[in-house]
């Protein structure tokens, strides 16, 4: 159970690393997050706040199921 | 953990929906031409909001039959996330509206939002704060569960008139009046979606759902908690 929730955060975490070093590598004009109008950018922040309101559900959960476990 | 892949799933969906939603191309139509794209958001509210009503409708159905409390908790919080969700879709609609419907710029938002779809919704939404506020003044938990139960099959019920069958009656400027150009809200597939749109768009209401029912049951839980320690001490 709790291993597996730490590799779900590892995950999501270098998930997000990914989309960060996506703005990085390529620098120069013809960069993705430069293409195309910017709107792999909206991607990027609207993809930030999922993952992280994912992220933030996923721990509720966990901190429930303790309070659970030690009420029974 | 088996029980959770459905958690899962709702993020994998929403991480779809998210990428495809603003990154295949769409049809280009008149007026609101790339906002359409706010179908994979703003709909899904309300989809998300009717099935989460619909559960809370079982449950209420469940605790007359039974008289279980269990089962009264689980109705107060799927329709607390159901008008969670309705209150996102209405806001994220006017936001829409405000640039598709109002076409020269001395109109305002107000002239526009008479609208009986959104009236409709209005009165939906309304209706199920008067049950919050309905449980909130009962003191006694059994009369409170009992009342409220057959209030909520009372709003459930008001949801066909009021989002279902008035707006197909009258003409509105939303998709699903008469006179406009789709005959289903949303749903027209000759007019309103391409075949690319509907792959989209049904994962990102199974998404979305599968998110409110989630948050559903964190509160559920925590209430169980809840009363569990109220009944103990």
């Amino acid at each position: 159970m709790n291993k597996f929730i730490l590799r779900l955060v590892f995950c999501v975490v270098s998930l997000l690393f990914c989309t960060a070093s996506f703005a990085q590598d390529n620098s120069g004009t013809e960069d993705v997050m430069r293409s195309n109008g910017k709107i792999y950018v909206v991607v990027a922040v609207c993809l930030t706040i999922l993952i992280g309101l994912f992220f933030y559900v996923f721990s509720l959960d966990r901190k429930i199921s303790r309070l659970e476990k030690n009420k029974d | 953990m088996k029980k959770n892949w459905w958690k899962i799933l709702s993020l994998l969906l929403l991480i779809y929906t998210v990428i495809a939603g603003f990154l295949v191309a769409v049809p280009d139509l008149p007026i609101i031409h790339q906002s359409i794209r706010n179908l994979y958001f703003h709909v899904c509210m309300w989809f998300g909001m009717m099935i989460l009503f619909i559960i809370s409708f079982v449950y209420s159905i469940k605790y007359l039959r039974g008289f279980n409390l269990r089962n009264d908790i689980y109705a107060q919080h799927f329709a607390a996330v159901g008008t969670f969700f309705g209150i996102l879709g209405y806001i994220t609609g006017s936001i829409w509206a405000n640039y598709t419907w109002l076409t020269d710029q001395s109109q305002s938002l107000g002239t526009v939002l008479k609208e009986p779809k959104l009236i409709g919704a209005a009165i939906a939404l309304l209706i199920y704060g008067a049950y919050f506020v309905l449980r909130g003044s009962f003191t006694d938990m059994d009369k409170k569960a009992r009342v409220s139960a057959v209030y909520n099959i009372f709003a459930f019920a008001m949801l066909f008139p009021s989002i279902w069958i008035i707006p197909r009656l009258v003409g509105s400027l939303h998709p699903g009046a008469p006179g406009s150009d789709s005959g289903n809200p949303a749903l027209n597939a000759q007019k309103d979606l391409d075949a690319g749109m509907r792959m989209i768009f049904y994962p990102a209401v199974i998404g979305w759902t599968l998110l409110g029912v989630w948050i559903a049951t964190l509160k559920i839980r925590l209430q169980l908690i809840k009363d569990k320690t109220l009944l103990n001490e």
